[in-house]
């Protein structure tokens, strides 16, 4: 019974969705059950943050290995809470001046905006450059041409990495008919041709295909989950 | 020449030069072209309610004419705005964009340069009328039946006992060996369901192999830890480990704590994540679900532990990324197929069929659409062009 | 000022340099080659990386010189859609980005805002994402309001802020603007705003440009707004990431496409060869700026590759002969 009700409501939820797809006075039905979702997920941000308190004032209190690094996540999360619903240092918005949380609370001068702009924006900045760092390792450890995949596949790399610079544009700019007429017809091999071409005709179609299949994936693995065949997600009986 | 004489001369000349200007003026003001008649304007049939069908009788200078100007405005507006253009020789044309709960009117013009036409509007105002089905959707609801079809047809074949092969994923066999070892080890297994909600299939997808995940842990006593980013996923996720753990009669060693919710923030879930896999070290990480940027950084940090790696996700751009650093990557529609795979029961086996013959399918689909635009090209058949044409501009549409 | 001067004056910097990757050099002299290049800390390739990125950036900070950039044929593309506007037509500017990606997007969004604002059109701003209000905002403070002072908030440029929902709200907008945007960013309503009249949604707008770091992003706009309707005009703005998925979208439903910083710094060019003058603000440099430690950082990866291939073949030769 617990798993057969959610079942129910996934079955016919999805596939009343599917038909309104095809009936105009029911084509809004789906961006209703998206808002619905949102709602949802709205909610249940109070249970993600109660789950985040519980979690890490338990390892502040057992004193668990890395229980700085959840104090520091506590401090965090409730000044910053603090001062996004207090509207902490937020101007009044020009239309309603009389009103002192009249301002959005994201604007500039405000504590909420200070945390945004000196801690969140550069962390985040911060992790997302380590891919650069990332990739040179992984480049280093894993590019090797150990057959002749691989070997297609370092060539095209360099092409690429080279095309998206200027050395790739000084290495080929001797390819010009200004040079010699006979260029005209091997203006292609020119890298930053090379690699637009690479990029919109092979990677396309590799991409094409990966899309393809996962489309199939999704409709097949939809059509599981609609009748009830894939229950896994729905925890016990 | 009296000066009475040389005044005339200059009038007459200045009169003369008028004249000729006069006549060339006339010679390349282009003549305005008569009307297009009959303007009808009728629904749409099959429609949402957006679309008007207009019909003409051509201009009697059709072959003068450049274009035919449609416009439209609506009962409460005073003016006409711009529609389309339409290349002499169109009688037809069908307006979308149009609001169902607004009555219009429409009014055409032949234009030919900088003359047109005098306008002929309709009389009556029309309103679009949305019908119960949309046929604009027609050819993508036999499409859909048809993909469906098949996998439905091939599930029920698999329940009537019919044997089907499934080719082995690597990824998928090598679930046990990766659990065995943070077993051995004495550590744990990391499963971290992507980064988005429950309303994408990825993270159902990832939820579902995460059940099995759960399930060989549970059978070799091995700790299985489930950070999540989104809270939704984490209630989902212990119902899932909960019933896994219990299905291979170990509840006693459920934890709840073991799935857990850190943040929503993309880059400060793999920030957590990082620093978790540095300081706990452990042996076996599975990424099932949708990532985006965080992949490299995952995969990397789990190399750098020395931990083995299954990877799966359906997004196109991170699949690089898994497949340079992770041991085991499971591509696409891969990834999709785990959970019928490692359930091993036929129905579900019979879903992947289903989805074999929706790619042989779009396969000939391509490879016809393919030699018949070659062919037409070649040959300057017209038929073949319009049959092609006809195919991708309406049929896949 | 040129290369050797810059090495003159900053021998400090190569001094620097030269002892962080001593230990490096030391092991080889040690323990050879191949057995370090083996056994490779990957911190070293971490502190070449860094070096590979800061004594470029550094070098164009001092010097101010930058790499010439061609133009490809998708950033002419990008520009060409907006210059072929008019003055007054309607664009909307849909920054669905957040300061992650800041590092490809902003000089794209500063160099797209620049360029609305020259060709005098009239600007919507909004977001799909959270934290796209911000970076609208910016654009408008480092862009508008310092170079453009006569434009009038709500007469030439509104920021209408961020909607939750994602494809949803592009699902909504396309048909009815009003049913989401009942006010803009700042709390006022949008029937006091001049520029807002007879837009009731987007299918007025001229043009879409979309400055996407992933989802929500151009692949939804290109789904829900212009497939659907493909009397809709858009022009995207992507991380190099996300560029090759939307290839197949060039150029029916994506009409130009500028793909990571290699496409702001071409775009860039185009907008400051014909409006930028002689020495144009160096915000209006940044990509052009970067192309600098790209170039250096894409040949350190090139040149790490080649040395582990090296390795490899030499282990497997080794083996063979065994």
């Amino acid at each position: 019974m617990k798993r057969l009700v959610p079942m129910l409501i996934t079955a016919a939820g999805g596939f009343l969705l599917i038909v309104a797809y095809f009936i105009p006075y029911w084509q809004s039905w789906g961006e209703k059950a998206t808002i619905w979702f949102d709602v949802l997920a709205s909610i249940a941000f109070i249970l993600g943050g109660g789950n985040l308190l519980k979690v890490h004032l338990k390892h502040v209190s057992d004193r668990s290995r890395g229980w700085g690094y959840s104090l520091v996540v506590l401090v965090s999360f409730l000044v910053t809470l603090a001062v996004g619903l207090g509207k902490v240092g937020v101007p009044p918005s020009p239309q309603f001046p009389a009103f002192a949380w009249s301002g959005p609370y994201g604007q500039p001068g405000g504590a909420f905006w200070f945390l945004y702009e000196y801690a969140f924006k550069p962390l985040t900045s911060t992790i997302f450059a380590m891919l650069a760092f990332y990739i040179a390792s992984a480049a280093f450890r894993a590019f090797r041409a150990k057959n002749l995949h691989a070997f297609l596949l370092l060539g095209t790399a360099f092409i690429i990495l080279l095309g998206r610079t200027f050395a790739g544009v000084l290495l080929t700019s001797w390819i010009d008919p200004s040079i010699w007429s006979g260029f005209q017809y091997f203006t292609g091999l020119r890298i930053e041709v090379l690699t637009v071409y690479i990029m919109s005709v092979f990677t396309t179609a590799g991409n094409r295909a990966i899309m393809i299949g996962i489309a199939l994936g999704i409709v097949a693995t939809s059509l599981r989950v609609l009748l009830g065949l894939d229950r896994s997600y729905l925890g016990k009986e | 020449m009296t000066s009475s004489q040389a005044k005339h001369r200059t009038i007459a000349a200045l009169l003369s030069v008028f004249f000729v200007l006069g006549t060339v003026a006339a010679a390349s003001a282009q003549v305005q072209p008569l009307p297009p008649t009959d303007l009808t304007a009728t629904d749409h049939r099959w429609d949402d309610g957006t679309r008007i069908d207009l019909t003409w009788s051509l201009s009697a200078d059709d072959a003068t004419v450049e274009s035919y100007i449609i416009r439209r405005r609506t009962t409460t507006e005073d003016r006409f705005t711009v529609v389309d253009l339409v290349p002499a020789g169109t009688s037809r044309y069908t307006v979308g964009g149009l609001n169902p709960s607004q009555s219009y009117l429409f009014q055409i013009t032949a234009g030919a340069g900088t003359a047109a036409s005098q306008p002929v509007e309709s009389t009556t105002p029309i309103t679009p009328t949305m019908e119960w089905f949309d046929g604009t959707r027609g050819w993508f609801l036999l499409t859909l039946l048809i993909f469906c079809g098949s996998v439905v047809a091939y599930i029920a074949l698999a329940r009537r006992g019919v044997t089907l092969t499934v080719r082995k994923i690597a990824g998928l066999e090598a679930v046990d060996e990766a659990v065995g070892r943070a077993t051995e080890m004495g550590r744990s297994c990391l499963f971290v369901p992507g980064v988005q909600d429950m309303n994408e299939l990825q993270t159902i997808a990832g939820l579902n192999v995460l059940a099995r995940v759960a399930k060989t842990a549970a059978e070799y006593d091995a700790r299985i830890e489930v950070p999540t980013s989104k809270s939704l996923v984490m209630t989902a996720a212990r119902e899932t480990v909960e019933a896994s753990y219990l299905g291979a009669g170990r509840p006693d060693t459920y934890n709840a704590d073991n799935i857990y919710y850190v943040t929503d923030e993309q880059f400060g879930y793999v920030a957590y994540l990082q620093g978790m896999m540095v300081r706990d070290k452990p042996a076996a990480c599975f990424y099932m679900g949708s990532f985006f940027a965080e992949s490299l950084i995952l995969a990397e940090t789990g190399n750098s532990i020395g931990a083995i790696q299954i990877a799966g996700t359906a997004q196109p751009a991170q699949l690089p990324f898994f497949v340079a650093a992770c041991d085991y990557t499971l591509i696409g529609e891969e990834f999709f197929a785990a959970s019928a795979y490692l359930s091993g029961q036929p129905d579900q086996l019979g879903s992947l069929k289903g989805q074999d013959i929706g790619k042989l399918i779009v396969g000939a689909g391509i490879v016809t659409g393919v030699m018949g635009i070659t062919i037409a090209e070649i040959t300057g058949w017209p038929w073949l062009a319009s049959m092609v044409r006809f195919f991708t501009d309406t049929m896949l549409t | 000022m040129n290369v050797v001067e810059f090495l003159t004056h900053q021998w400090w910097l190569l001094v620097v340099v030269v002892l962080s990757v001593w230990p490096l050099f030391a092991q080889f002299r040690s323990l050879g080659t191949e057995k370090v290049l083996r056994t490779l800390d990957r911190r070293w390739i971490f502190l070449l990386m860094f070096w590979a990125v800061l004594l470029p950036i550094y070098y164009i900070g001092v010097t101010g010189d930058t790499f010439p950039e061609v133009p490809s044929v998708l950033s002419e593309a990008t520009f060409d859609e907006i210059e072929r506007l008019n003055e007054g037509d309607p664009v909307l500017l849909s920054f669905d980005f957040d300061p992650a990606s800041g590092g490809e997007l902003i000089p794209m969004a500063t160099a797209f805002t620049r360029h609305v604002a020259e060709k005098k059109l009239k600007m919507y701003f909004m977001a799909l994402w959270p934290v796209g209000p911000q970076m609208i905002d910016e654009s408008i403070e480092r862009v508008i309001r310092s170079d453009f002072p006569e434009l009038v908030y709500g007469q030439d440029y509104v920021n209408l802020g961020f909607k939750s929902g994602n494809e949803g709200v592009i699902k909504v907008i396309v048909t009815n603007f009003r049913e989401l945007y009942t006010t803009d960013s700042y709390g006022t309503a949008v029937e006091k705003i001049p520029m807002m009249e007879g837009i009731d949604n987007i299918q007025r707008m001229r043009l879409i440009i979309n400055v996407s770091a992933g989802y929500a992003g151009t692949k939804e706009w290109v789904q829900y707004a212009v497939t659907p309707y493909p009397a809709l005009r858009l022009v995207a703005g992507v991380t190099g990431v996300q560029a090759p998925l939307f290839y197949p979208y060039i150029p029916r439903q994506l009409h130009g496409m500028l793909g990571a910083i290699k496409g702001a710094a071409e775009y860039e060019k185009l907008v400051i060869d014909k409006y930028g003058g002689a020495n144009p603000d160096p915000k209006y440099l940044e990509a052009l700026r970067r192309m600098g430690p790209q170039l250096v950082a894409h040949l350190l990866i090139i040149g790490l590759i080649v040395v582990a291939n090296v390795l490899y073949f030499a282990e497997k030769r080794r083996g063979a002969t065994r």
